[in-house]
């Protein structure tokens, strides 16, 4: 393997990224794009969840309570329901996603033993939703009853008053403002760096065959290995800058608090572009026009990462199969590890686990990207 | 005439198959250092394969190439740092200009700055070239075009030069510019196999190979190939070749035609065959204006040569 070579390509492949401006344009702004199509597009972000009632004891409390679901503003009440069966049917016709259940003994538990009971009924066809719109429900309930065990501290005796009093709030853990776009907009992020990053390097080998210039690349003494190295350097800072973009957007856009390291932040997401832009890599070597390159790239990339990284499906509560499956998907890792670092500000003893397995998996595809390319027309 | 001491190219039973065509079938030959071999053949003898497996950049079925005393089979890569290949399609980056495609090629080869800085500007400078040097090489003509993948060919100096139809859609000029840089490098001891289309070109070989569907039909000098051919070249000035052609054709002593740019070439038994053609196509109504002998082509000798061939075998 010789320096001077892989230069010579870095050199090359650049001054073409920087000659072909229109394509530069694009490869920047798809990832703006993106973040914004699917930041704002995926009705993961829940909000005015529908939601019925059906108050058995019709008090001053149950009322209370009802009051404070129809005030957030992650629930709109469609409307109070007379018996069970109401409550079924509007579940089973999708005119609402959660319904509220107010037992007749409600008010008085809560005076007894500061313990009020309701019941949720949840559609949970859309699981993500239904997970989202219990724990907003919960929050909700507890909220009320805080309140209610508070006044009712209060209204017992003036001796506590000099007290603190004792704030019970319910947390979401690692996301406790409820918001889900913060839980998914890193998610995006990773969807975004993997379908750019693999369309980046997928047109790079293939573009070389269908412009004739590979008969005389191939005619030199050049090493597949320097031909990887040199052809993936340049496409590796592009792909840095716009995963720049996408987190930029994702915490100054979308807001969505980060709470880690930025050399953890980097260095991860330096590996997941190693991996894509290996996936490309690969895949433009296997075909060597540009448009099929391109598709399958996209395929190979969007999703997996969609559907198996546990960016919208969460892995656990897939079927064992499909768990077992995740683990080849390199995405799985770099949401795992990005969304910790957004949401947690997750330590680097955390990570230990997924950031090694993203480093294998990268050391693996960048050991199988430079064997691939075969100097040959055959 | 050549007997080479120790060949630059050697050659023997190389043979290609793509499914069922044979596009090389058994070649053997061999090039000696400072001689240039043309490989002439009509579109599809196997010119293009046969470059291909000597640059190692397309396997041979059967066969063995040494270059330069290297096997070429056995370690191609070692074989590609002593050969150039210019191949039949421009093979440069159109987005980088002739400097930048220079020091690609330079860098690839890991040549000295100063020597390809040097070897580059003397080059382009001979090919009237020096003041494109900052253009971009899709803005070059056909001729400039080539004239730099020549360049960038030799910058690492290489032992053996393949070129394949480097010429075609040349302008005249800057093909004898190329053929002038090709003669210096003869005589710096430079191997070089050379196809072309352009069948003029290959009077100006040292010796040259006709191939015909993948298999050697001959190999000699240009002027020995010449003399292999019987009877006398007559060129027949009119507009209107086509008819002419299927004229002369019909008419005994003519042993084959050939369209040319300004009419057609008639192969001859003996010179005073003129006048019969002349009276022939008076009375087909075309207008001849000359009639004369003339020095055959390379193209008059190879469509000669393979008439002679297949009345040969049919008999
Ligand atoms: N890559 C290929 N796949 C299939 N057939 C090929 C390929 N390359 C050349 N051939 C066939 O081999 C024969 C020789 O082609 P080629 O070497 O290109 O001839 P030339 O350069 O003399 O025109 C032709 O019949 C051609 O169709
Ligand atoms: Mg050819």
């Amino acid at each position: 393997m010789r320096w001077r070579r892989i230069q010579a390509i870095v050199v090359k492949e650049s001054l073409q990224i920087v000659r072909d401006s229109r394509s530069l344009m694009i490869v920047l702004l798809i990832p703006l794009f993106q973040m914004f199509m699917l930041g704002y597009g995926v009705s993961l972000d829940v909000q005015h969840i529908p939601l019925c009632a059906y108050d058995r004891e019709g008090s001053q409390e149950s009322q209370a309570l009802l009051h404070r679901f129809s005030a957030s503003p992650y629930f709109a009440l469609q409307g109070l329901m007379g018996s069970y069966g109401e409550v079924e049917h509007n579940l089973d016709a999708g005119q609402c996603r959660l319904a509220i259940v107010i037992p007749s003994g409600f008010s008085k538990g809560l005076a007894d033993a500061g313990k009020g009971t309701v019941q949720a009924l949840l559609d949970a066809t859309d699981s993500n939703t239904a997970n989202l719109a219990a724990n907003y429900a919960r929050a909700v309930v507890t909220n009320y009853s805080a309140d209610v065990q508070m006044e009712f501290v209060q209204k017992r005796g003036g001796t506590v008053q000099t007290l603190t009093p004792v704030e019970v709030q319910a947390r979401v853990w690692f996301n406790e403002d409820l918001v889900s776009r913060n839980f998914i907009v890193p998610g995006i992020v990773a969807l975004v760096m993997a379908i750019v990053g693999a369309q980046l390097t997928s047109l790079t080998i293939a573009r070389e065959w269908e412009r004739g210039t590979m008969e005389l690349l191939i005619s030199t003494p050049v090493e597949p290995t320097e031909l990887m190295i040199g052809k993936l350097f340049p496409y590796f800072l592009v792909g840095m800058v716009d995963a720049c973009i996408c987190l930029g957007l994702a915490v100054f856009w979308f807001n969505v608090p980060f709470r880690g390291t930025l050399p953890a932040l980097f260095f991860t997401t330096g590996l997941f572009l190693t991996v894509v832009l290996c996936i490309g890599y690969y895949v433009s070597v296997a075909i060597r026009s540009q448009v099929g390159a391109s598709q399958v790239a996209l395929l190979l990339t969007m999703l997996p990462t969609t559907l198996l990284s546990g960016f919208t499906f969460p892995i656990d509560q897939m079927p064992m199969a499909v768990q077992a499956v995740t683990y080849v998907v390199s995405a799985r890792y770099y949401v795992t590890i990005i969304k910790a670092l957004f949401l947690k500000g997750a330590p680097w003893g955390e990570l230990v686990l997924p950031i090694l397995c993203l480093t294998l998996y990268a050391l693996i595809m960048v050991f199988f990207a430079s064997r691939a390319f075969r100097k040959t027309l055959d | 005439m050549e007997a080479p001491v120790a060949a630059a190219i050697q050659v023997s039973g190389l043979e290609k198959r793509f499914g069922a065509v044979v596009a090389v079938a058994g070649l053997s030959f061999a090039v000696a250092p400072g001689e240039i071999f043309g490989l002439v053949g009509p579109d599809g003898a196997g010119k293009t394969t046969t470059m291909r497996m000597l640059a190692s950049v397309m396997r041979p079925d059967v066969g063995s190439i040494v270059i330069d005393g290297i096997d070429v089979l056995a370690s191609p890569e070692q074989a590609k740092q002593h050969i150039s290949y210019m191949p039949q399609r421009f093979g440069l980056y159109d987005d980088l200009t002739v400097e930048e495609n220079i020091r690609f090629y330079a860098d690839l080869f890991e040549v000295p700055r100063t020597v390809w800085q040097s070897r580059a500007a003397a080059m382009l400078d001979a090919a009237d070239m020096t003041p494109f040097r900052k253009r971009l090489a899709g803005q070059l003509s056909g001729g400039m075009k080539q004239k730099l993948g020549l360049t960038c060919s030799l910058v690492h100096t290489p032992r053996v030069l393949l070129l394949d139809e480097p010429t075609t859609g040349v302008d005249p000029l800057s093909r004898r510019e190329f053929w002038q840089i090709l003669y210096s490098l003869r005589s710096e001891g430079v191997a070089m196999l050379i196809s072309t289309a352009y069948l003029d070109e290959a009077e100006r070989c040292d010796r040259v190979a006709m191939l015909h569907d993948g298999a050697m039909m001959y190999c000699d000098t240009p002027a020995k190939l010449k003399e292999q051919m019987p009877g006398v070249m007559l060129e027949v000035v009119t507009d209107d070749p086509r008819r002419a052609h299927d004229v002369v054709l019909g008419l005994s002593g003519v042993r084959g035609a050939l369209l040319v740019g300004n009419g057609i070439h008639v192969h001859v038994d003996r010179r005073d065959c003129c006048a019969q053609i002349a009276v022939a196509l008076q009375a087909e109504g075309i207008a001849a204006t000359d009639i004369d002998a003339v020095e055959p082509t390379i193209e008059d000798l190879f469509v000669a040569l393979l008439e002679q061939k297949k009345t040969g075998a049919s008999k």
